[in-house]
């Protein structure tokens, strides 16, 4: 097996024998980015440079016996919506196609801290808006598993990355679905954590009520390893909460005696492909095998989840996208006199359809004689939500859907039916509007070879319980690998 | 404006003057170079987050106290969506629904009587940056970020002002306990107390009529011509038989004149939603309660007593109490009992006011204390020294703080007291003034004037007029 197709705990455990080093890690990632990038494009920035740079530094400490992270050494790509400071951060936009921010996201930073390697930024949709990352100014990414598939979005190309070895682990944000969704369709695992654990203080604000940061990694026991060097009280972030983070772990698999799954069967009887009912079953069942238990239930107004959040996500981005008005940095149209010109032709040329779909829809969804009708109706819809699911973690500890109804779809497919776009999202929004963390773990293929995934969603703060339960189906499925030797990519 | 009654609201904001801005830890500075007090989260750059600081909060629920208003506990923030060069997030931060400070009230004294003026609302927003236009008539504009984020309280009054003349005497009752919290430094040059005026007429016993707010008005004295232009205005249109339509105006005091700015067909739709960044905040009844034992006596409540109480003039009573450390003084010289009020006040509003205007001094700059007052005020009521003679001891008593006593043994000012001694003055002068003597026996009365100041110019005046009048009088006699 080459270095690049190892998972993170395996490599830092090498790095710490010193049976390898992170230079000879960094460049077997790099030379695996040669291979694939030209066919998957997952990378909007590459940092080769800086990435060597790094390594040749965590090589020198640990040489010097320094004691280091887990995560010191280990190639890591960040989604294009994280701030990294002196490097190019984009959102996917046309509108911060230059922009070098001059800070970095507090979750990049903690990386930093623990002597990460940052290989680059990846690519997304759009200010993170879309669920196949085909809304990129740069270009869509591809499913490491079958290039003429999505790799799914908002965060497809760390999905696509981290599934193809261009790095080690990622880290995504999640709003709607965009870690879930994309792990689900690349073979990863995607967590989504409890709204405030992970700061966003540099996160690009798509939707600030609902935006997370999580990770995207090759396994379940990585994603606890990344989630515990990323959560902690920020202060430059007030909706950060500020509490005790315990260290996550999934290295060992426990029975799940007494542990409660609720299944609610009337959202996922709609799930059409056979396939991905069926591999989802089988890892209810595998479930069920080590000791859960599993209950039929039924969640109170769950046909306002989606039209509730594409209200509230909307009208949040319409206000969060405002500021690129080109006046100070980024984007600005050229021959243009006056300054309402300057906003209506630097905003009509730097957003693509997508956003422009979405602020329209968020600036009528704010308007006065609407706003009582769709907004605050959406918000009113979204806290019945939360306390209907509160409700129900009364009597389950998780709730088990598929994480998307469908696996990764053609590109192009959807592009031009923007509401069969949105209906992606179904079984994800339900853990952002609520706040509660949510896990997409590989359960399986379908009938054509890609990957189908579980979402497990949790209490707030039930991290632990997801990876327990996480890493029971990943034990019994085995890690989804793409076929990488006699590779379609 | 017979038949007509001018009804007047006040939105007044004021720059709190606190150490940082309110939502980064960027220095709250007025007149830094441009764009140098400035950090992601006030610049607006993708990704950055506010955080609110605490001390706006205190600062506002000071004023909240003062202006005897409901503090909501829970208060939270919105998002006034709208696009401009100045604003880089393209949304202003400010309170709505939830303001910190509610349904409160002032009192003021005003033509003459207790003016009291209720209070809406404070709410605290954050300020935009400035653009200033090329003066070279280049098509260019340039952007001065560092005021962005400086904290902002909104006070709105309800629409209880009569007349452009209460207007002002209420902004300037708001002026004076801006500075008696200290939380503002209320200089209007630099923008730090700004006024949208709403003015509407309304019929006796009609309900109020269809307002106009005026944007723009940057002096108290430009608040109460924009209010005369348009309530006349205004009532010019009734008088033609048409009607007040719903505008917003802007000022141009050089000018004299309001223009439209917006009517209500095109009103700004300001898109307002809660702030998700900020969760609602809260402060606790105990901080409200220590914050309320930091609101001392303030200038409008100084003002009635002094009139009321102490029988002081308006005028007066509103200069002393405008300088919170010359109320102190004066409060203080009173309660030690040893003069009446006015005795006090002649000399603030006489000597006092003359050596600050001509010094430029405040009251804190000069070193009178309340005894150094006092001892020269007994001295003049014991006829140690005459009123003129205390001028020049209350001079030096502003200029450092010297016993009263010392001051006048040094200067030498104490009246002489002795009767021979006067008398002995008294004769020098008859005889060295012959020609006076006998003017005044051949009734020319106004000679005796002219000896008793010649004996005042011997004595380097510290002899006490009435008493050398009266011996030379008897001397002549003789």
């Amino acid at each position: 097996m080459q270095l690049y197709d190892m998972t993170l705990h395996e490599l830092s455990d090498m790095l710490a024998k010193r049976k390898i080093s992170s230079k000879e890690l960094t460049l077997s990632v790099l030379d695996r980015i040669d291979v694939t990038e030209s066919r998957l494009n997952s990378f909007i920035t590459i940092d080769r440079q800086g990435a060597l740079k790094q390594a040749e530094s965590v090589d020198f400490k640990r040489s010097k016996g320094e004691n280091l992270s887990v995560l010191a050494g280990i190639p890591i790509g960040l989604k294009d919506n994280i701030c990294t400071k002196g490097l190019r951060t984009t959102c996917a936009s046309k509108m911060l196609e230059n922009y070098v921010p001059p800070y970095s996201a507090t979750a990049a930073q903690k990386l930093s801290e623990c002597d990460a390697v940052i290989i680059g930024k990846l690519n997304m949709d759009e200010f993170a808006m879309g669920s196949s990352t085909e809304n990129s100014f740069f270009g869509v990414t591809k499913n490491p598993f079958d290039v003429t598939k999505v790799a799914g979005g908002s965060s497809g190309g760390c999905a696509a990355a981290v599934s193809s070895g261009e790095v080690i682990a990622a880290l995504g944000s999640d709003t709607g679905g965009s870690v879930r969704q994309p792990a689900s369709f690349c073979g990863a695992v995607g967590l989504k954590p409890t709204y405030g654990t992970v700061s966003r203080y540099g996160l690009v604000a798509f939707a600030s009520s609902l935006d997370q940061i999580g990770p995207i990694c090759k396994c379940v026991r990585d994603c606890a390893i990344m989630l515990s060097h990323i959560v902690g009280h920020d202060k430059h972030d007030p909706t950060s909460l500020n509490r005790g983070y315990p260290t996550f772990s999934a290295d060992t698999i426990s029975s799940l005696d007494g542990l409660r799954i609720g299944l609610p069967t009337d959202l996922y009887e709609k799930c059409t492909d056979p396939d991905v009912l069926a591999r989802f079953e089988d890892a209810v069942r595998i479930l069920e095998k080590h000791g859960a238990c599993v209950k039929h239930i039924s969640i109170e107004g769950i046909r306002f989840a989606l039209p509730a959040y594409y209200v509230i996500s909307s009208a949040e981005a319409s206000s969060n996208l405002a500021r690129f008005d080109g006046v100070r940095y980024g984007f600005r149209a050229d021959g243009i006199s006056g300054i309402n010109e300057l906003y209506t032709k630097t905003r009509s040329q730097g957003f693509g359809d997508e956003c422009k779909r979405r602020i329209l829809l968020g600036t009528f969804v704010l308007s006065e004689g609407y706003r009582d009708k769709y907004y605050k109706k959406a918000v009113t819809a979204s806290r019945l939500l939360v306390h209907s699911v509160k409700q129900q973690f009364e009597n389950v500890d998780l709730i088990a859907t598929p994480t998307c109804a469908e696996t990764a779809f053609d590109i192009g497919k959807k592009v031009s039916d923007p509401v069969q776009m949105y209906h992606s999202d179904i079984f994800t929004v339900l853990a952002n509007l609520t706040g509660m963390p949510a896990i997409s773990v590989p359960c399986g293929l379908d009938k054509d070879g890609l990957p189908v995934g579980i979402q497990l969603m949790a209490n707030s703060f039930g991290e632990q319980t997801l990876f327990d339960a996480a890493s029971v189906i990943e034990a019994c499925v085995g890690r989804i690998m793409r076929r990488c030797e006699n590779d379609r990519i | 404006m017979t038949g007509y009654k001018t009804v007047i609201g006040l939105e007044t904001h004021a720059e709190l003057n606190t150490k940082t801005k309110i939502f980064c830890s960027c220095k709250n500075e007025f007149g830094s170079l441009p764009n140098t007090n400035v950090c992601p989260v006030c610049l607006g750059l993708p990704g950055a987050l506010p955080v609110l600081n605490k001390a706006v909060v205190e600062y506002a629920v000071r004023m909240g106290l003062a202006l005897n208003c409901t503090i909501n506990r829970v208060s939270s923030l919105v998002r006034k969506n709208y696009f401009y060069p100045d604003l880089p997030k393209a949304y202003q931060i400010s309170q709505s629904e939830l303001p910190l400070c509610v349904n409160g009230y002032v009192d003021f004294w005003y033509d003459g009587e207790v003016r009291r003026v209720r209070i809406n609302r404070i709410h605290i927003e954050e300020d935009a940056g400035k653009l200033i236009h090329s003066e070279t008539g280049e098509d260019v504009s340039y952007i001065d970020l560092n005021r962005c984020g400086v904290p902002l309280i909104e006070i709105v009054s309800e629409p209880d002002i009569c007349s452009s003349g209460e207007a002002v005497a209420y902004l300037k009752t708001l002026r004076s306990i801006l500075k008696y919290l200290d939380i503002c430094d209320c200089k209007m040059q630099e923008g730090s107390i700004r006024c949208d005026v709403n003015v509407s007429l309304c019929a006796q016993g009609e309900p109020l009529g269809t307002r106009c707010e005026m944007k723009n008005v940057n002096s108290f004295s430009a608040v109460g011509r924009a209010i005369e232009y348009e309530a006349a205005r205004q009532h010019q249109l009734l008088d033609k038989g048409e009607i007040v339509q719903q505008q917003t105006r802007r000022w141009d005091d050089i000018r004299g004149v309001s223009f439209v700015m917006r009517t209500k067909e095109n009103a700004e739709d300001y898109r307002y939603f809660p702030e998700p960044d900020i969760p609602p905040f809260e402060i606790s009844q105990a901080r409200i309660d220590e914050l309320a034992q930091t609101v001392p006596e303030l200038a409008n409540k100084k003002v009635i007593r002094y009139v009321t109480v102490f029988g002081i003039s308006e005028k007066e009573a509103a200069y002393i109490a405008e300088d919170m450390k010359l109320a102190q003084f004066f409060d203080d010289c009173v309660s030690s009992g040893r003069h009446t009020p006015k005795s006090y006040c002649v000399w603030i509003m006489g000597e006092l006011v003359k050596y600050l205007n001509s010094t430029a001094k405040s009251f804190e700059q000069t070193a009178l204390t309340v005894s150094g007052m006092n001892d020269m005020l007994d001295a003049v009521s014991k006829g140690v020294i005459s009123v003129s003679a205390a001028k020049r001891v209350f001079e030096v008593l502003l200029e450092k703080q010297t016993p009263v006593s010392t001051v006048i043994k040094e200067l030498g000012l104490a009246q002489i007291s002795s009767s021979e001694e006067l008398e002995r003055i008294g004769k020098q002068v008859i005889s060295q003034n012959e020609k006076s003597v006998q003017d005044y026996r051949r009734g020319k009365t106004n000679a005796l004037g002219y000896l008793v100041g010649q004996c005042m110019k011997a004595t380097n005046g510290k002899a006490d007029p009435v008493r050398m009048k009266d011996i030379i009088l008897s001397l002549l006699a003789q």
